[in-house]
Formats: C-alpha cells, sequence, structure tokens
C-alpha cells in the first residue's frame, strides 16, 4: 500500500468514528444542559461557588459571568508562574517573566494555548497540571456554555433568559469532559504517553553518559488539550514529541479527540432546537469545509514543492516518520480548523500551499468544525449572515430557526466577524511596520511575512499553532499577541450572548412557503460560499503577500 | 455607584472560588486518579517506556539518541534539537523542529550536505549508495527532534556499512532490520518504520554472538 492511499484510508477511519459518536455524544450532551437534576459533586460545587444554579440569567448577567471567571482565571493563572520560583514541586523552574506571564495566562483562559515559552524548561508539575491543564477544562467548559446560551436563545421564545452560567459551565466540566478526558488519558497512557511526577531525572544513554528527561503529568494534559481542543503542549514539541504522542494509533486518536465535540455539538444544537436536520445542515457544512481542505493538503504536501523538500524527495521536514505525510496533514488541517492549535508536525516546514491552508483554515474563523463551543457559535454567526444575503437577494426579511433577523441581529452578527480580522490585519501592519518585531523572523522575504500574520492569525482566533520559526518571546509579541487573544475571545463572545437575548426575547414567526429551507443541501451551500467569500475578501491581499507568493514561486 | 462595586466584587468571588474548586477537581484529583491507574497498569510505558541493556538503562523506545557511532545505524538529523537556556542548573534537552521553510536558503544547504554524508558514509568498496537512493527521512529534521524511528529505505541503505563494520554478513542485518520493522497499525495507519534503539541493541548483541 502506498503512502497516499494509506493516508485516504485513515481519513475515512476517522470519519466513520466521529460518525458512530456523531448521534450519542450529540444527544447526551443537549440530555447534560437540558437535564434539571444535579449531581452530587456539582451540588458541592455550587456550595462552593456560592450560587444558585437553578436561578435562570438574562444575557447581561451570563456575560457577567463568562468574564467575572475568565478574568478572575487570567489571575491566577498569572500569580501561578509569577509565584513558581517559590512554590513547592516546581523543580527549581524560576518564576516567569511578566510579559510572558501575561501572555500565558491570557493564552490559556482564552482557549489558545499559544506558547512563547519552552514547556520543558519553563514550567514545573504545579503551574503545568493545576494551572494550565485546569484552564484547559474551564476555558473550553466556557465556550461550550456560551454556545448553549446561543442555541438557547434560537430555541425560546418570548423570554430573555438563557439558562445559568454556572450551572452550564460546572456540567460542561463534570459530565463532558472529565469523564472523556480520563478515558483518553488512560488510553494514551497505555500506548505510551508518560504519566508520573518523577520531575527531572537522569536516564542511560546506548552510548554512556545520561540525558535528562522531564516527568510529569503528561497523558492526563494530552487528553484535555485535544478535548477541550485546547493545544498547549506539555513540551515544547508539542503532540510531535514521542510521550505526547507515541505511536501512529495515538495520533489518528488525537485527531478524533480535538474533533468528536465540536462536530457532535451539531447535533447539540439539532435537538436542542427540535430539528435534528437543521443540525445536519450545519454538519455537512463543517464537514465540508474539513475534507476539502484535507484533500489540498495531502495533495500539496505529497507533492512536496519546493526546493528544499525536492532536494530531500519528500516533505519529511519538521514531520515524524511514525505519521508520515499523510496523518501530519489530516492533523495539521484538523487542529487549525478547530481552535486546537497542537501541532504532531510543524507547520513552518510544510510547502507553500500547505502553510497558507493552515493559515487559511485560522481565518476562516475557526468553524469547520471549530472549539469546543466557539466552533458552534462561530457557525451559527455566519448561518445568520448566509441567512441575510440569501434574505437580500429575493427581498425579504430573513429568518433563521423561526427567528427573524433584523437590524439588531445583523448588527451584532456583523460586529462578531469584524472583530478577529481587525485584530489580525492592525496588528500585523504594525508589527510589519515597526522595526524590531521583524528581527523576531527566522525565515526572510514571504515566509517571513507570514510567520507574523500567522502569529495574530493564530491569537485572535484563540488557535494556538505557529509558524514556529517566530522568536515570540518578546515583550512586543507577548503583550500583543496576549491582547489580541483576549479581545478575540470575549469580544465575539459579547456579541454571541447579546444576539442569543434578542433572539430568545422574539416570538417565532410561522414557517411559510417563503421561509428558507436552511435544513437543506441547497442552504449548506449557500453557507460554504458565504464564509469562502467573506474571508477570502477579507484576508487575500495578507495571503497573497505570503504563502501564496511562497507557493506559487516554488 | 458603590452597589456595583459591591456586586462586581461578589462576582469576582464567586469567580474564584468556582476556579478553586475546579482546580481541585481537575487539576488535583483528576491528574492523581489518572496517575494511579496508569502506574498500576501499565507501570513501565507511565514512566517512558526505559530499555535496559545487560541490567542498566540505556534510553527509552520512544525517545531518539544522537551520536551513535557508524558501527551502527544512524537516526535522522535533529537540527531542531535544543538546550536549556533559562535554568542551567539541568542539562534538558529542548524538544523541537528546525522550522525553516521550504524555501529557506538554510534549510536547502542542511538537505544537501546530509544527503552527501548519507551516501559518503555508506558507500562501502562493494556497495555504491546513489544520491537518487537516499530517502526523505534521512535528510531532514523530525518535529520533536527526538524521533526514535527511521524509515525500512534509510535502514536498508545502512545495511552494508553495519555489516562490514561488524563484520556481519550483509544478509544477517538485512533479516536483523527485517525483524524490527514495523508495519502501519493495522495495516493502514501511519507510516512503516525501525525503531533505531531497538534495532542497535539488537546489533550490538548479534555482533557480540558472532
Amino acid at each position: 500500500m502506498g503512502p497516499v492511499l494509506a493516508g485516504v484510508l485513515q481519513l475515512l477511519a476517522l470519519i466513520a468514528a466521529l460518525a458512530l459518536a456523531y448521534v450519542p455524544l450529540g444527544t447526551y450532551m443537549a440530555r447534560v444542559y437540558s437535564a434539571d437534576r444535579h449531581w452530587r459533586v456539582e451540588r458541592w460545587i455550587y456550595k462552593g461557588i456560592g450560587a444558585d444554579p437553578d436561578t435562570e440569567m438574562r444575557w447581561p448577567a451570563y456575560l457577567r459571568g463568562v468574564l467575572a471567571f475568565s478574568a478572575v482565571s487570567v489571575l491566577f493563572l498569572y500569580l501561578l508562574q509569577r509565584l513558581q520560583g517559590v512554590l513547592p514541586l516546581s523543580l527549581g523552574f524560576k518564576s516567569i517573566d511578566p510579559d510572558q506571564a501575561f501572555n500565558t495566562a491570557a493564552s490559556f483562559v482564552t482557549n489558545t494555548n499559544w506558547q512563547s515559552y519552552y514547556g520543558e524548561q519553563a514550567m514545573g508539575h504545579v503551574v503545568q497540571t493545576a494551572g494550565l491543564a485546569v484552564q484547559n477544562f474551564v476555558s473550553a467548559a466556557v465556550g461550550m456554555a456560551v454556545a448553549v446560551a446561543l442555541v438557547r436563545g434560537f430555541a425560546r421564545s418570548r423570554t430573555g433568559e438563557l439558562g445559568n452560567f454556572w450551572s452550564d459551565m460546572v456540567r460542561g466540566v463534570t459530565r463532558i469532559l472529565l469523564p472523556g478526558a480520563f478515558v483518553a488519558a488512560i488510553v494514551l497512557v497505555a500506548c505510551g504517553a508518560i504519566q508520573n511526577f518523577s520531575g527531572i531525572h537522569e536516564v542511560g544513554q546506548f552510548f554512556g553518559g545520561s540525558q535528562q528527561w522531564n516527568g510529569g503529568a503528561v497523558a492526563s494534559q494530552e487528553a484535555i488539550k485535544e478535548l477541550g481542543t485546547n493545544g498547549g503542549g506539555y513540551f515544547n514539541a508539542n503532540s510531535a514529541h514521542p510521550f505526547e504522542n507515541p505511536t501512529p494509533f495515538t495520533n489518528l486518536f488525537e485527531i478524533f479527540l480535538l474533533l468528536v465535540i465540536p462536530f457532535a455539538l451539531t447535533r447539540t444544537f439539532g435537538v436542542m432546537v427540535g430539528s435534528v436536520k437543521q443540525g445536519y445542515a450545519i454538519l455537512a457544512t463543517m464537514a465540508t469545509i474539513w475534507v476539502g481542505f484535507v484533500g489540498l493538503m495531502m495533495w500539496t504536501e505529497f507533492a512536496h514543492h519546493g526546493p528544499a523538500l525536492q532536494l530531500a524527495g519528500g516533505a519529511m521536514e519538521g514531520k515524524e516518520v511514525r505519521f508520515g505525510v499523510g496523518s501530519s496533514s489530516i492533523f495539521a488541517v484538523s487542529t487549525t480548523l478547530t481552535s486546537t492549535g497542537a501541532v504532531d508536525s510543524f507547520h513552518s516546514s510544510f510547502t507553500g500551499l500547505g502553510g497558507g491552508i493552515t493559515l487559511l483554515g485560522m481565518m476562516l474563523g475557526e468553524i469547520a468544525p471549530g472549539g469546543t463551543g466557539s466552533g458552534l457559535y462561530g457557525m451559527l454567526i455566519m448561518a445568520i449572515i448566509a441567512v441575510f444575503i440569501a434574505g437580500l437577494m429575493v427581498g425579504r426579511t430573513p429568518e433563521y430557526l423561526g427567528k427573524k433577523i433584523g437590524t439588531r441581529e445583523i448588527k451584532l452578527a456583523a460586529c462578531y466577524i469584524l472583530v478577529t480580522p481587525a485584530l489580525v490585519l492592525v496588528f500585523t501592519a504594525f508589527a510589519m511596520a515597526l522595526p524590531t518585531p521583524a528581527h523576531s523572523m527566522t525565515n526572510s522575504g514571504a515566509h517571513g511575512f507570514s510567520e507574523i500574520l500567522y502569529a495574530y492569525t493564530s491569537a485572535a482566533n484563540n488557535n494556538g499553532s505557529a509558524f514556529a520559526g517566530l522568536n515570540a518571546d518578546t515583550q512586543w509579541f507577548n503583550s500583543t499577541l496576549g491582547l489580541a487573544m483576549i479581545f478575540g475571545r470575549f469580544l465575539p463572545m459579547v456579541f454571541v450572548l447579546a444576539l442569543a437575548g434578542s433572539l430568545g426575547e422574539q416570538k417565532p414567526v410561522p414557517e411559510t412557503a417563503g421561509t428558507l429551507r436552511t435544513e437543506k443541501p441547497l442552504f449548506t451551500g449557500l453557507l460554504v460560499g458565504a464564509i469562502l467569500i467573506i474571508t477570502g475578501l477579507t484576508y487575500f491581499p495578507a495571503l497573497a503577500l505570503g504563502p501564496l507568493a511562497e507557493g506559487l514561486a516554488s | 455607584m458603590n452597589n456595583s462595586v459591591v456586586n462586581t466584587g461578589r462576582l469576582l468571588g464567586a469567580g474564584l472560588r468556582a476556579l478553586l474548586v475546579l482546580t481541585l477537581l481537575t487539576g488535583v484529583l483528576y491528574p492523581l486518579a489518572v496517575t494511579g491507574v496508569a502506574q498500576a497498569l501499565f507501570n513501565n510505558k507511565a514512566n517512558g517506556s526505559e530499555i535496559k541493556l545487560d541490567g542498566k538503562v540505556v534510553g527509552s523506545s520512544l525517545i531518539g539518541q544522537q551520536h551513535y557511532g557508524l558501527d551502527y545505524f544512524q537516526p535522522r538529523p535533529a537540527n531542531g534539537l535544543g538546550e536549556n537556556t533559562v535554568n542551567t542548573q539541568y542539562k534538558l534537552i529542548l524538544s523541537g523542529a528546525t522550522n525553516r521553510s521550504a524555501d529557506n536558503p538554510q534549510l536547502v544547504t542542511w538537505v544537501k550536505q546530509a544527503k552527501a554524508k548519507v551516501v559518503a558514509e555508506n558507500s562501502t568498496a562493494d556497495y555504491k549508495v546513489r544520491p537518487s537512493q537516499v530517502p526523505a527521512d534521512a535528510v531532514t529534521s523530525s518535529g520533536s527532534g527526538l524521533d526514535p524511528d527511521i524509515s525500512p529505505a534509510y535502514a536498508e541503505l545502512q545495511v552494508h556499512r553495519v555489516a562490514e563494520r561488524n563484520h556481519l554478513s550483509v544478509a544477517r542485518v538485512e533479516k536483523l532490520v527485517e525483524d524490527h520493522t514495523q508495519g502501519r497499525t493495522l495495516g493502514f495507519i501511519g507510516e512503516p518504520r525501525v525503531n533505531v534503539l531497538e534495532l542497535n541493541i539488537a546489533l550490538r548483541e548479534l555482533a557480540k554472538g558472532r
């Protein structure tokens, strides 16, 4: 069997596994967010928080919960890193500098997991396990909570009530992420991922002498890093490191983990709005883009254009032998079309066009299938835009799921889609215009520009992967990328929750013969087109200067 | 005014308590539970899949090592590996890739040099390696810099040199490589590979018992 066929079969196996999980997981999650009863452990947690989980919140209250919890999380994680030098179990690692600590705190709380530090020489047990890994859980749960609030806005009528933030967030952790991560972590250990607290220790080598290794709670962090679409590696090499991703099977398993919740949430959406077909239409949109991108990526990586790769005879620079080109291509597309940003191979050394595909994946807004929660709400915003465009064509007031898309709704949706491009392009322009940021580039020319464009795209879209040649541990990059992550995460959430509130207050519009059927393939086609056109118009000039220039030159 | 300050304070307090409770659950209990199960059921794997030779640990089957002498099979280049600069009380290896782009002149030079080296080192008196024979993994650095594997093609290319230097027959070394070649998992997952450390351990045993 050739590597191309093996790559295609791996893609098919992945699709089959995701299809098997879709209905049970999606339906289960809908039940999680609709159940009246609380688990005993959840009651203890609510008691600890001092919140009543049954109080319904309107959108401003829901938003205040999101922002308060996230603000406290940033501060806590910042202090944990600043105090690392005096904390126990820190392996003698020093406190992290203020700019890097801010960047890392912003990064993990926003579900981005951009890393300007080297995990193995900077972070001890306490920061990794009680700081970073905790945010892997809760940042994902916050994303899912906001998505569910938006879905309730569609599902409910004549009420501004969107549910209870504390209950939604806690249930996301206790009923979805924690059980899933536990099982996944054990599977990873069974395949060779490490899980110990032996700290830094000497290990003998074949040729005498010894090397020093970091021990740590790697598998437990790896599991939630993928399942929560976080992506921050325990080690610098992330999921290319054999202790994080030891075998070809774990590689495919990790891709499955990072896709399974975002895809299944479309089912959750379908169940909660009372029409699973609506969920299928959204799923079809996500899947079309994802499969299309994987196909393009495999094509360009197997063709290995570019002088160095042509000379080498294959695109193996930055890739592991056990994964090969096919599996690495699937990983790269899946991690940038979700908000994961974990990498099993290094995107900077991909072909020019391959690197461009990872960039474009993030620029779509990470909605195919996107992050845990953020993918669904991002896609629903695009659906509103698509419905609006269709409405303009036929001169009707647009409706989606029985709700009128009026002036207020379309304003909020438009604000949502303007936030990240503005952050990406403005910050990139400043970084290119100022004299010093460019010193951080490893590669020159078009690829050097791509490194900086990639960094801000990754940060503002909360992805976290990098064209890692960029030395991002400077005050400029730590600060501006940190701000891009925070604004890129929370401003869109403001618009989503405001939108959810105004949708929930409406009374449903009865379906008529003139209503656009949003559960049909025609709508899926319209939606895919709207996404590609809007993203293309926004980013084409920037892409032309970077990956397109590099790809066309080779 | 005062009221909103009090309310904000209350909300932040709730956020802090939520974070602390969830930290206990997901940052303490969860990793400890996973560690407990992992250490009980998969002790060797949870501790890094260490391999012993003559009673001494010689590394991990998962972590590639550099600096094998030419008597042994060579791993992939690792130009992306670094050394720790932050906490110099340790001598840690920093995993990583080169991050050089496909059109980077330095990468082109690295690949050229690696190719010439592979050809020169593996050509023996009666076996000449052609540049076109050299597989991509032999001249490129991996993502982690710790890739424990090489492709079967790269292992086969080294057979003549290794056989000659260890005074073994080519057929026996070929057989050794074949025995240590792992195919794709279930026939389609990943790529075929040869674990360099395991292969070299077997080679040492073979050469010893010659």
